[in-house]
């Protein structure tokens, strides 16, 4: 016999297990039972074929005739976004949407209607194919935020004899602030794409729904978005409505307002210029933004809609990147802004006091290594407040280098320096604050005291978000007390603030330090001084490569100026950081922090109310009554 | 030592008759999907199923069944292995994962070919009792064989393709003497097993019993389908639409139409006369597969045959039953003439089982 497996042949066995009797006609009766039931399942399902289509044939061909069921959306309004007085920063309008129905399209009708459009046949197909999917009644939106001349296509041949499938509705087209204002903390919407759909993150989204990409868009995404409602009808195949079905209201999404000061935020933006940098301002007494700019920007008038390809690749093969949020995503080296936290550590840590002063003779050597301070003359003999007005890099060596790395990543740590602030927007990064764990951690070598040393003024591996250097720097003026950066206004379940238990008197040194920088004669930043009122901050030039590879390249890498600043000197109401990439100077960067933080006082001087004026009441008037 | 004398003896006529269906199915499957793009290829894919399946059907046609049988414990063990392997890697199509995913872009429905090892098994454990009554402990132990697998695919979740495992063991334990006593204690159990079963039931399994029982409850869900079915099933009439021509079919009203709802578009296509020529060449294949049972050499045999007689008439009755709205939706495929590989190729080597049993038919 044929055995082209190889089987060892268990048939023998198995038969002597058996006993097999070879007696098959035992069941004969039994199969003759069995041909019965076969026949009557036989004559059951002709009975019901018969019942259907010959019995009843009238009336499933009526029903087959009417038999189209149409479903039309209902867009839900996405909620607008405001700023805190309540202005509209972003809103919906109604526009206009051509739909598809899917049961009932043709394809011979799709290069007329991609015409009529005025879209690409790959662009239709596209849509088309993204629904494959789904079931045959939804309809898909082919084209949003028609024109004029569209809608009048759509309505003059969605007629049944020539594109029945077509369908015009109402839908919300986003209208956004122009010019780029705002766009990074706004963020754009954009159709859920079918990668999204996989993700859980996105699970309860159906194919076709706008959804928040970026920003608070897509933060707040779930409060904004609201629910489509639905009208389905039967409609006959001549595409008349026989009757509907059902009809399910659209649900507006939610209005929310945002901590945003409209006037600061345009301030703030004319204050960077378009220059390539990021301008924070929070409120430390509450932790609320008052304005946030990255620039450069992007326009987000051209997201209202679906943004097209051109468009889209210009921005994204823009090298200055204009999507990074640089307020809470550029993570870059603080430079001598870092250097209040330090001071601030030092004094906490008592390994200087108020009174401690060093020499600085234009550099001192730590460590085998030979450090100049940025006046290569020296600063003489320094106190702290000094230290901070002038930027001594020597006193911050010394301090530093008394501190140690890991005191000073303990007490950074407290005021936010390498953490996330949990700030209400997507993707926030956390910079890094060095420290012996860090290193051991991430590039698993032993840290190197001389490493301290770069720390201790802002350099090395120490990286810092320009919203975290607010935060951190308003909370220290704010006395040890950091609220939460937050973009939403009325949030009754924010988190409580941090406290640290540290000395008014330090607080008072180092934020006396930080009056000296913009308002005495020798301040870094005394550019930036503003006439009656009490502005304090700290400059900062960081180096992004070090000095070596900057002369071998012929000084053409520049460095980042930043400015942290706030005022009032006591009780702050607003903090400011202020970051101009390649700005070569700290002081740079002060002008522009300066012109926020007037815009500030400015508009509360003009919006304080004016006294009140005593009116004689009505009754009081003589001669009546 | 059975053996057979030539290939030639084989059931020419079933044969013909699975052939006959199996075109049908390839003609009714290019008639629904020659429109719809992604789906374009399905009816030359079907041939080259066709084709491999005659292959897979000469190859179990060639090894003894007696062999067969003698290895039942290692397909036993390999399917539940592989329904296990399902579970862990199984393809997520249609909200089951049903299928182990291969190279070439198929999928490999184990469910499919359990069906096969449950006949053999069936067989076999029914050959080897000595009696000729079944006793109950024989029937606990053979319900716990076949119970096990249908566990596993029901939990897949797959309830329709887990119940085409119940006909071989309940035709064969009818066929081998079963006292009435027992079926009388087993319809007792039915009966109050079944609430406790509709309570352990997925949701969507109780709506779609539900939805059976008044597709009138939710038009545009579940009893959307057994709606759609009827009318393109009603308006096929007498003569039908013709091919390509179904209203219903073509816009696409139904799912599925290539696989499970094929006898839906066929029944609007080709109408009652359309419908009854199809059931006929079924009812003349099963009663083929029946004088194979009787003709058989031996009760082995004669198992074999019954066993899949009875697997294909519970498919037919289930699927074309859904299609009239006499049962409920299940997902099971309509043998030789639905779309699939695993489907054709499990069925046809079930049809090489029953030949291989009349090659032997001559007793040494």
């Amino acid at each position: 016999m044929i055995n082209p497996f190889g089987f060892k042949n268990r048939e023998i066995e198995f038969k002597d297990k058996a006993l097999l009797r070879d007696d098959p006609k035992f069941a004969t009766n039994k199969i003759v039972i069995f041909q019965g039931v076969t026949i009557t399942v036989f004559l059951f399902l002709i009975a019901g074929f018969w019942r259907l289509q010959v019995l009843e044939v009238a009336t499933y061909r009526e029903a087959a005739d009417k038999n189209i069921i149409k479903s039309i959306p209902i867009r839900a309004p996405r909620g607008k976004i405001l700023d805190r007085d309540g202005r509209v920063i972003v809103d919906s309008h109604t526009s206009f949407s051509a739909i598809l129905s899917r049961s009932a399209y043709n394809e011979a009708h799709l290069p007329a209607i991609a015409e009529g459009l005025h879209m690409e046949m790959e662009e239709l197909e596209a849509r088309l194919s993204r629904f494959r999917k789904q079931p045959s009644y939804k309809t898909v939106e082919i084209k949003e935020g028609l024109t004029p001349g569209e809608v009048q296509f759509v309505e003059s041949h969605n007629d049944p004899d020539t594109f029945p499938e077509l369908e015009l509705i109402q839908s919300y087209r986003r209208m956004y602030p122009q010019h780029g204002l705002g766009a990074h903390v706004i963020g754009y919407t954009g159709e859920v794409s079918e990668a999204e759909l996989a993700n859980s993150d996105f699970a309860q989204f159906n194919q076709g729904d706008v959804v928040g990409k970026a920003g608070i868009e897509r933060y707040y995404n779930d409060m904004m978005m609201g629910q489509d409602g639905v009208r389905s009808f039967v409609v006959n195949n001549r595409g008349q409505i026989q009757k509907t079905l059902s009809h399910t209201q659209a649900v507006p999404g939610k209005t929310i307002q945002l901590t945003l000061d409209l006037d600061l935020q345009i301030a703030a933006e004319f204050a960077l210029g378009g220059r390539r940098g990021s301008v924070v301002a929070l409120d430390p007494r509450t932790g609320e933004v008052l304005a946030m700019v990255s620039s450069p920007t992007y326009d987000l008038t051209k997201f209202a809609g679906r943004i097209n390809k051109t468009d889209w690749n210009e921005i994204i093969n823009n090298p200055d990147n204009p999507l990074l949020n640089r307020a809470i995503q550029a993570q870059l080296s603080p430079g001598s802004t870092f250097k209040p936290i330090v001071a601030m550590a030092a004094l906490e840590a008592g390994v200087i006091d108020e009174n401690t002063t060093f020499h600085c003779a234009g550099g001192q050597s730590f460590y085998g290594t030979y450090r100049h301070c940025h006046n290569k003359t020296g600063h003489g003999n320094v106190s702290l407040r000094y230290a901070l007005a002038q930027s001594c890099d020597v006193y911050f060596y010394n301090v530093g280098d008394r501190l140690g790395i890991d005191r000073l990543a303990e007490y950074a740590a407290m005021t936010g320096v390498g953490q996330k602030t949990e700030i209400d927007l997507p993707s926030e990064k956390a910079g890094i604050m060095p420290s012996t764990a860090w290193k051991a951690r991430s590039v698993r070598t032993k840290w190197f005291a001389g490493e301290t040393i770069s720390v201790a003024i802002g350099q090395g591996a120490l990286t810092v978000t320009p919203l975290q250097l607010a935060s951190s720097v308003g909370g220290i003026a704010m006395g040890a007390i950091w609220h939460r950066p937050h973009l939403l206004k009325d949030q009754p379940d924010l988190p409580a603030a941090r406290k640290a238990s540290w000395s008014p008197g330090h607080i008072l040194s180092v934020v006396g330090g930080m009056y000296s920088v913009v308002n005495d004669g020798y301040g870094t930043a005394n550019a930036a001084r503003l006439p009656g009122i009490e502005f304090c901050g700290k400059t900062g030039t960081a180096q992004l490569v070090s000095n070596a590879y900057v002369e071998k390249h012929g000084g053409k890498v520049k460095d980042n100026a930043w400015f942290v600043g706030f005022a009032p000197r006591q009780n702050p109401e607003i903090v400011v950081a202020a970051l101009f990439e390649a700005g070569e100077h700290g002081k740079d960067a002060s002008v522009i922090a300066r012109n926020v933080v007037k815009a500030y006082f400015d508009k509360k001087a003009r919006t304080r109310r004016p006294p009140q004026v005593a009116v004689l009441p009505f009754a009081a008037r003589p001669g009546e009554n | 030592m059975a053996t057979y004398r030539s290939l030639k003896d084989i059931d020419w006529a079933m044969m013909f008759l699975t052939l006959c269906l199996c075109l049908i199915g390839v003609l009714q499957i290019y008639s629904v999907t020659h429109a719809t793009p992604a789906w374009r290829d399905a009816w030359w894919k079907q041939i080259l199923f066709l084709i491999t399946g005659l292959l897979l059907m000469w190859l179990i046609m060639v090894i003894d069944y007696h062999t067969l049988l003698g290895q039942t414990p290692v397909f036993y063990a390999l399917t539940l292995f592989l329904l296990v392997l399902t579970f862990a890697i199984g393809k997520r199509v249609l909200g089951a994962g049903r299928w182990i995913p291969l190279p070439l872009g198929l999928h490999f429905q184990v469910s499919e070919f359990a069906k096969l090892v449950i006949v053999l098994l069936v067989a076999r454990f029914l050959t080897e009792l000595k009696k000729d009554t079944v006793e109950f402990w024989d029937v606990i132990r053979m319900i716990g064989l076949v119970g096990l697998p249908m566990v596993l695919v029901m939990k897949q979740p797959d309830l329709g393709t887990s119940l085409t495992y119940l006909p071989p063991l309940i035709v064969g334990i009818f066929l081998a003497g079963l006292r009435w006593q027992y079926v009388a204690g087993f319809l007792l159990l039915v009966g109050i097993a079944s609430p406790l079963g509709y309570m352990m039931m997925r949701p969507y399994q109780k709506s779609r019993l539900e939805v059976f029982l008044n597709p009138n409850l939710d038009p545009q869900g579940e009893g959307y389908q057994i709606i759609q079915s009827k009318i393109a099933v009603g308006q096929g009439g007498m003569w039908g639409r013709g091919a390509t021509q179904g209203s219903q079919t073509q816009l696409k009203f139904l799912p599925v139409p290539h696989t499970d709802f094929i006898f839906s578009t066929f029944a609007e296509e080709h109408g009652f006369v359309g419908v009854v020529v199809t059931l006929g060449l079924y009812f003349l294949l099963l009663m083929q597969i029946v004088q194979n049972a009787q003709t058989a050499p031996d009760r082995a045999g004669m198992y074999l045959c019954m066993g899949v007689a009875s697997v294909i008439l519970l498919h037919v009755l289930v699927n074309v039953g859904m299609v009239v709205g006499q049962m409920p939706v299940t997902g099971i495929p309509l043998p030789l003439l639905s779309y699939g590989g695993s489907s054709i190729w499990s069925m046809f080597l079930m049809l090489g089982l029953v030949n291989n049993v009349r090659l032997r038919r001559f007793v040494n």
